[in-house]
């Protein structure tokens, strides 16, 4: 079973809900078949070189090992914590690589991948999930703005730069990141409403990776996530997010939208979360094997893979360079994680205030005291 | 005698049982408290014994979760609301402030709102942002609300049944770092009052008062300070508000000397408000000013710091010997 439930969806019943649950219509955005076949799409096309489409396999082969690796350091005790994003790639390549360099993306905790086409170092993403700081990149000079951990906060704070860009007459747009559980919050339905209402050139792309945690989309919602855009009055869109073809065209054009002023789109990019919700979480609790192997199948790399290879477009050459490139980007994530240097102490006082306040530098110089105290003693 | 050994995780699992099996209005929601019986495993199994329309896997909306626990409660429901952690139960501080808090007030009391607001909260557990925060000040300020913070198995396996059957809105605070503590839990036993602190060590020197999860270290500090030849006392205040002073007064009258610690900011927490009472109430029998140990006024740290910011046993006997030297 490879192909994604298409055309009539049944939205599954609220246990004990008793409503009726009228079957919806759904429209799939898909240009690459999960067996690697491009296909047509009459409102969204590609033009695509095959340079262009080889770098898109690399960067999704990179974000996958830099992923593994990270779950391998945190295993070792090395990271607190990790988000896995297995299976959603082509859904966060496909995402960043369509923002222009002027573009802004407003991240959730799982966006490696945007990161990663946002030229943000895997090591200052690392540095978070270690604890040494809350991300170590220039958000705006990146055009990526910090981790946001409190769900769907940062849909509000996208729709608000957004409306600063457009206060400035800038040709920007900005893209924010939520998952499918965030669209449960009553903020995340505030950004929508004040994007719609604002015209704001902001771009909502919800990766429907099937689960918040343990919660199923069903728990979410009942009809299908983009038909909500309907609702606030804006356009919404399925697109397979296991397609790297697709979410790159549907992004473009959304975010082309929004730059030429036509206001907010929803991408429900359609995906799967193959992981764990981070390494903290038993997926087996809640979640049945088969329902991975099924996505499996649909896994987003192996298609490009497929295409790439069937129309001669890469050869063993060129993926064998891929992988000699992974080996060492995760050597060097590997070893950046082991040299980080752990935080000064005296940095948690140092930028909590744009300017820094008489009561909070005496603490700061008590602390420095007192920790000079144990030196004295000898300990 | 029933006694068995549990942690404070599974005390609070079996309390849980307990008072769902006592009461059939008692509703529990939140996120990912079914399938998964909660990240902590707090609900473990009651989903699959009570069934989910009593163990509710609420969609992912903290506001949603309390506001709709209001309705519930006019309806006759006994409400225990599971916040994932400290930090996400900002999304629901206007339906806790506003509504929750005041409504038994503003309807005269007609409407009381028997909900229970579980949260783990702390730190010390290496997470990263919003997962380690002490936010019981906010509650405590808040006309209306109670707030416990319990620190042992015995204390939350009865704690939280108390707290369920009890007729007003309470934060129940879970020390998420201590929730695998261990200790005989007697389930025939007669419960102490839910809001009453308690005497945990005896002493005569200083008298340290603790809450939650820095009973346990005010207890390592006890004993360490003990090898110095110094006698601490050690309170367990067990609830934040109302406060239960009195036995600290009658402890303060005795040593002269008061320590209050918390993880949460010095500024405004609980031990400024501490302070304050025992010196209107003990003034002359002060040897030493009211001291405080707790967190900088800094956001919570990245877990690398987190030990330099968390108070320990070290900070602890610092200001047990800074109370001495007055
Ligand atoms: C306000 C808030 N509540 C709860 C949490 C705890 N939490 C972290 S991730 C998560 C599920 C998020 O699901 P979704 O939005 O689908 O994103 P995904 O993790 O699947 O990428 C929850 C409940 C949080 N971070 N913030
Ligand atoms: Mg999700």
């Amino acid at each position: 079973m490879t192909a994604l439930p298409e055309t009539r969806e049944m939205v599954d019943p609220v246990p004990g809900a008793g409503a009726p649950h009228l079957p919806q219509r759904t429209q799939l955005v898909q240009l690459l078949t999960p067996e690697g076949d491009r296909v047509e799409h009459p409102e969204y096309s590609l033009e695509i070189s095959d340079e262009e489409l080889r770098g898109l396999y690399r960067d999704l082969a990179l974000v996958r090992r830099w992923d593994v690796e990270a779950t391998a350091l945190q295993r070792q005790g090395e990271l607190g914590i990790w988000a896995s994003l297995l299976g959603q790639e082509a859904a966060q390549i496909g995402a960043g690589r369509a923002m222009a360099e002027t573009d802004m993306a407003f991240p959730t905790y799982r966006e490696h991948g945007v990161a990663w086409a946002r030229g943000v170092d895997p090591l200052h993403v690392i540095s978070l999930f270690r604890g040494v700081d809350n991300g170590g990149w220039d958000p705006v000079a990146r055009g990526f703005n910090l981790y946001t951990v409190v769900i769907g906060a940062q849909t509000l704070h996208a729709t608000g730069y957004a409306m600063g860009v457009q206060r400035d007459g800038a040709e920007q747009a900005v893209l924010a990141f939520l998952g499918d559980g965030a669209t449960s919050q009553g903020e995340v339905n505030e950004a929508m409403i004040w994007a719609a209402s604002f015209s704001a050139p902001v771009v909502f792309f919800c990766q429907n990776n099937q689960y918040a945690i343990s919660v199923p989309l069903e728990r979410q919602s009942r009809v299908p996530l983009y038909q909500r855009a309907a609702g606030f009055g804006f356009p919404g869109v399925r697109v397979d997010g296991n397609d790297v073809l697709a979410v790159l065209a549907v992004t473009r054009q959304a975010l082309q939208a929004a730059r030429e002023g036509q206001g907010p789109t929803f991408i429900e990019a359609f995906t799967y979360r193959m992981g764990a919700h981070t390494t903290s979480d038993d997926p087996t609790r809640y979640r049945l094997a088969s329902e991975l192997e099924e996505w499996k199948l649909r896994d987003p790399i192996a298609r490009l893979k497929a295409h790439l290879s069937r129309s001669s477009i890469a050869d063993a050459a060129f993926f064998d360079s891929v992988e000699a490139e992974a080996d060492e980007l995760a050597a060097r994530i590997r070893s950046g994680t082991l040299e980080m240097p752990d935080p000064t102490p005296t940095s948690m006082f140092d930028s909590v205030y744009a300017e820094q306040t008489p009561q909070l530098a005496q603490q700061r110089a008590d602390f420095v005291a007192y920790r000079a105290s144990f030196e004295e003693d000898g300990e | 005698m029933t006694a068995q050994t549990l942690t404070i995780g599974k005390a609070l699992n079996l309390g849980l049982r307990k008072a769902m099996e006592d009461d059939a209005k008692v509703v529990l929601m939140g996120e990912d408290i079914g399938k998964l019986g909660g990240v902590f495993r707090i609900t473990d199994g009651l989903q699959k014994d009570f069934g989910e329309a009593r163990v509710v896997d609420t969609p992912l909306a903290e506001a949603g979760i309390l506001g709709t626990a209001v309705g519930l409660a006019m309806r006759g429901y006994r409400p225990v609301c599971e916040i994932q952690f400290d930090g996400f139960v900002f999304p629901a501080y206007n339906q806790i402030v506003t509504q929750v808090a005041k409504m038994h007030a503003r309807s005269r009391g007609t409407l009381p709102m028997p909900i229970v607001i579980r949260i783990p909260f702390g730190g010390g557990i290496g997470a990263v942002e919003h997962h380690s925060e002490s936010p019981e000040a906010y509650f405590a300020h808040t006309a209306g609300l109670k707030v416990v913070a319990v620190s042992n198995p015995v204390d939350a396996y009865w704690g939280i049944q108390q707290a369920i059957a009890a007729p007003d809105p309470i934060v129940f605070l879970e020390p998420k770092r201590r929730y695998w503590e261990k200790a005989e839990v007697d389930v025939d036993a007669t419960p102490d009052p839910l809001f009453a602190s308690r005497v945990v060590r005896g002493g005569d020197d200083v008298t340290v008062l603790a809450y939650g999860p820095m009973v346990k270290t005010a207890l390592q500090a006890a004993e360490a300070a003990a090898e110095e030849g110094r006698s601490v006392e050690v309170v367990d205040l067990r609830t934040v508000s109302p406060l239960d002073l009195d036995p600290v007064y009658e402890s303060v009258r005795r040593t002269g000397r008061c320590v209050v610690v918390h993880e949460a900011p010095v500024t405004l927490g609980l031990g400024a408000e501490i302070a304050a009472r025992v010196t209107e109430t003990c003034f002359h029998s002060l040897e030493a000013p009211v001291l405080r140990v707790g967190g900088y006024d800094t956001p919570y740290p990245p877990s690398k710091l987190e030990e330099e910011y968390l108070p320990d046993l070290d900070r602890v006997l610092d200001a047990v010997d800074r109370a001495m030297e007055f």
